[in-house]
């Protein structure tokens, strides 16, 4: 699932619920590059609908796929410019 | 009839001419609709309760607004205020009364005391479902650019005083200052 990206850093939001899951994402994406990946690992469900919409609404990201791995939910987003 | 025939259509139109200034009018009223607009994308939000349940749409929503890049302002009055202030923002209060989804009837609910024990169960639930708490979420809208305004006009009704609120947090503002902001703003929210 992850073969067709290099993940840059793994941001770990387990337990953490709305809004934080998108909050802490935005600011794990200003530490990286362009064309770095960012792993979001997310607990709260909700994180599916959340990021879709928060990278779809945003410039410069874009998200590549999301997981649901059991009660895990990873998400992985890339810094495009 | 004669307006159908090709030559009286031809009669009515506009000139090139015509339609040139026509767009260079348009362009014109365009350009002075947008000046000043640089894309940004902005909310607003006034922020006017003070209990501990809807104290967190405007900081939930200002949080993610900024998350997602736009300028967002805060206007807080009234019992909004005490989001802001630093000794009463993580001590704010559920009542017990006033909403008949309450797990207790309201005649319980009136009598004194209630208003802790429900604030108490909210917060057991806040802890036990890892909500962030008004406290973090305060603090991280204001690491993320969130700009917090405390109305003078009720900051004084309060009997507050300017040095009562958090770092960081603009007072001085009033009506006039938030109806510019709602003018500016794609999201506007009183909450």
């Amino acid at each position: 699932m992850t073969d067709a990206f290099d993940i840059s850093e793994t941001l770990d939001v387990k337990g953490e619920s709305c809004p934080m899951p998108v909050v802490k994402t935005k600011a794990a994406i200003d530490d990286l590059g362009a064309d770095e990946v960012l792993e979001v690992v997310a607990t709260d469900s909700g994180s599916m609908s959340d990021i879709d919409g928060w990278a779809t609404g945003t410039e410069d990201v874009q998200l590549l796929d999301q997981v649901e791995d059991g009660d895990v939910y990873r998400h992985y987003v890339e810094k495009t410019a | 009839m004669s307006a159908d025939t090709p030559d009286a259509s031809e009669e009515d139109a506009p000139t090139r001419a015509e339609l040139a200034a026509r767009v260079d009018e348009l362009e014109a009223q365009l350009d002075a609709a947008t000046e000043g607009d640089d894309g940004q994308k902005k909310m607003s939000i006034i922020a006017t309760k003070g209990t501990l349940d809807m104290a967190y749409p405007p900081l939930i929503l200002a949080s993610t607004a900024a998350a997602f890049g736009y300028d967002v302002t805060v206007f807080h009055t009234f019992w909004g205020l005490d989001i802001l202030h630093e000794e009463k923002t993580d001590d704010l209060k559920l009542s017990s009364v006033g909403n008949p989804n309450m797990p207790v009837p309201n005649v319980v609910g009136a009598l004194p005391g209630m208003d802790r024990v429900t604030t108490a169960m909210m917060e057991q639930k806040i802890e036990d479902n890892d909500t962030a708490t008004i406290e973090e979420l305060l603090e991280t809208s204001l690491e993320m650019g969130v700009e917090f305004q405390a109305c003078q006009m009720t900051i004084e009704l309060m009997d507050y005083d300017e040095d009562d609120f958090y770092d960081g947090v603009t007072t001085g503002v009033g009506a006039a200052t938030a109806l510019q902001d709602m003018a500016e703003a794609d999201i506007q929210l009183l909450v």
